[in-house]
């Protein structure tokens, strides 16, 4: 559904996506990591076409994203801070977003309903608290139907009531056969949400394949420790560089 | 387009910012209409105030409009529509949003009290004014990712405009006094919105014969219909290159 060719981008000098490639099929939920700083968000930002990369092509459902917005339809997208206009009310920016896609007509109240947005639609967004705009943003980002679901950081800042719809909700898309890419620190979250690991380490692709798969690399039967494994081992083949540019 | 256009209307229309800016100008307009009942004295007044202050509110709010307005802009991007469309949105709310408050806060007490030729370029000239800076500020915004740079962008600019440019026109004046400079000092003029949109005014007064020898080129230039257009003409170069350029800088921004 979604894949990265060869994405090369730099920010100055430094150099946050190398020569990236990676395939996103639907019916997988995918579970983004990788350390502060080493492309995450960058890699989502240039899918949804933010960020323009120096080199590379992505395509989404067989049509390459450059110069072309009508792909953004098919992808909902959750920021990891949602900023809004502070005297735009709830409902209003509701209907933003629903004339931006005239076409669509089926919308996926779910989530509105389970936070009680509704009760909540003529509340400005500059008086909500930032989990209230999480929630927002998470019912944003489902109102569409939207077969490719991009969450970055979706439960940070939600309470853990907020928390569990949100997690059922995914997993209720998930179960439907859509594209989920999920990035998260909280390792327990992408454990129960996700079934591929996508492990980015210094803008390169350092682990991708499904979580069984990574629990049998790393020798771990659990989720986190086989991380945190996958973690040391990059941190091994960073002293081996070092070593070597020192020769 | 103007469905964006008319959420970041909204928003912008109802911010505190542009209810305080046009009851200041509102008021600037009442008071000076209440010490003087000579139009020409009225609008002289008022153009002193204008050219120095709606640049540099201009200026500065619309950078930090586009900054407190960033994220969104980034939501925005994700959304099906276009970059062009996105930016174009936010620039004409900005723009719009500053002429409309020109227009209500001088306007008003103009049709109260009345005006006359040089109060309508008054506000023609405050609204070109006010796109002309916003334009300087999207541009100064759009070309660092620093909010506290932007706006030392847009103020440097204001600085250079408002103040030090006819310092410099002054020193070349009085270093080349021997020479016949109209001309010269006619193509610099064309150089500075504000310096235009000050002379603009001052030709619409009687006090131009004040001024001389070049005052009286002047009058002659801006009364005849071509030096209209090429004025105009200059003012609209000013409002439209910043704005273009800064939209073409926004179409390979990365957010």
């Amino acid at each position: 559904m979604i894949s990265v060719h060869n994405i090369s981008k730099k920010f100055g000098k430094l150099q946050v996506l190398n020569d990236f490639n990676l395939e996103f099929e639907l019916g997988n939920s995918y579970a983004l990591m990788g350390p502060n700083g080493s492309g995450k968000t960058t890699l989502i930002k240039t899918i949804l076409g933010m960020v323009i990369p120096d080199s590379g092509d992505i395509t989404v459902g067989s049509q390459s994203i450059k110069g072309d917005v009508s792909y953004r339809k098919q992808i909902g997208y959750m920021p990891q801070i949602g900023h809004y206009p502070a005297n735009i009310k709830i409902g209003q920016l509701f209907s933003m977003m629903k004339d931006m896609r005239p076409e669509i007509k089926n919308y996926d109240l779910e989530l509105v309903e389970a936070f009680g947005l509704e009760e909540m639609k003529n509340k400005a967004m500059g008086t909500l608290s930032g989990g209230t705009r999480q929630k927002v943003s998470a019912a944003l980002a489902f109102l569409f139907h939207p077969s490719i679901l991009i969450l970055d950081e979706p439960t940070a800042g939600l309470d853990p009531i907020a928390v569990e719809l949100l997690k059922t909700k995914i997993k209720k898309e998930r179960a439907r056969g859509k594209l989920i890419l999920i990035t998260s620190h909280i390792l327990s979250d992408l454990e129960e949400l996700t079934n591929r690991a996508i492990y980015i380490y210094e803008g390169e692709v350092f682990f991708s394949n499904t979580i069984e798969e990574l629990k049998e690399i790393t020798g771990e039967c659990k989720f986190s420790p086989a991380i945190a494994k996958l973690m040391e081992w990059t941190l091994k083949k960073k002293s081996k560089k070092t070593i070597l540019n020192h020769v | 387009m103007f469905k964006l256009l008319k959420y970041a209307l909204y928003d912008i229309l109802k911010s505190r910012f542009a209810i305080i800016y046009t009851v200041f100008l509102a008021l600037v307009a009442i008071s000076i209409y209440q010490v003087s009942d000579d139009l020409s004295k009225v609008s002289l007044s008022l153009m002193n105030i204008m050219i120095l202050f709606i640049p540099l509110i201009s200026a500065v709010f619309a950078t930090t409009h586009f900054y407190n307005n960033l994220e969104f802009i980034e939501l925005m991007l994700a959304q099906p529509v276009k970059r062009i469309h996105v930016f174009l949105s936010q620039l004409l709310a900005v723009v719009i949003m500053l002429s409309l408050s020109i227009l209500l806060g001088f306007g008003l007490p103009m049709l109260l009290w009345g005006a006359d030729s040089s109060l309508i370029t008054l506000l023609v000239v405050g609204v070109v004014l006010s796109s002309v800076f916003a334009g300087f500020a999207f541009l100064a915004s759009v070309l660092t990712r620093d909010k506290a740079k932007a706006i030392g962008i847009s103020l440097a600019l204001w600085i250079y405009f408002s103040l030090v440019y006819d310092g410099l026109v002054l020193y070349i004046i009085y270093s080349f006094a021997d020479y016949p400079l109209e001309k010269a000092t006619l193509a610099l003029v064309m150089l500075n919105p504000v310096d235009l949109g000050r002379i603009l005014m001052l030709m619409q007064l009687d006090i131009s014969a004040l001024m001389g020898y070049t005052g009286a080129f002047f009058q002659q230039f801006f009364s005849s219909g071509s030096g209209i257009f090429i004025a105009t003409f200059a003012l609209l170069i000013w409002m439209l290159v910043p704005n273009y350029l800064a939209t073409r800088i926004f179409r390979k921004r990365d957010f």
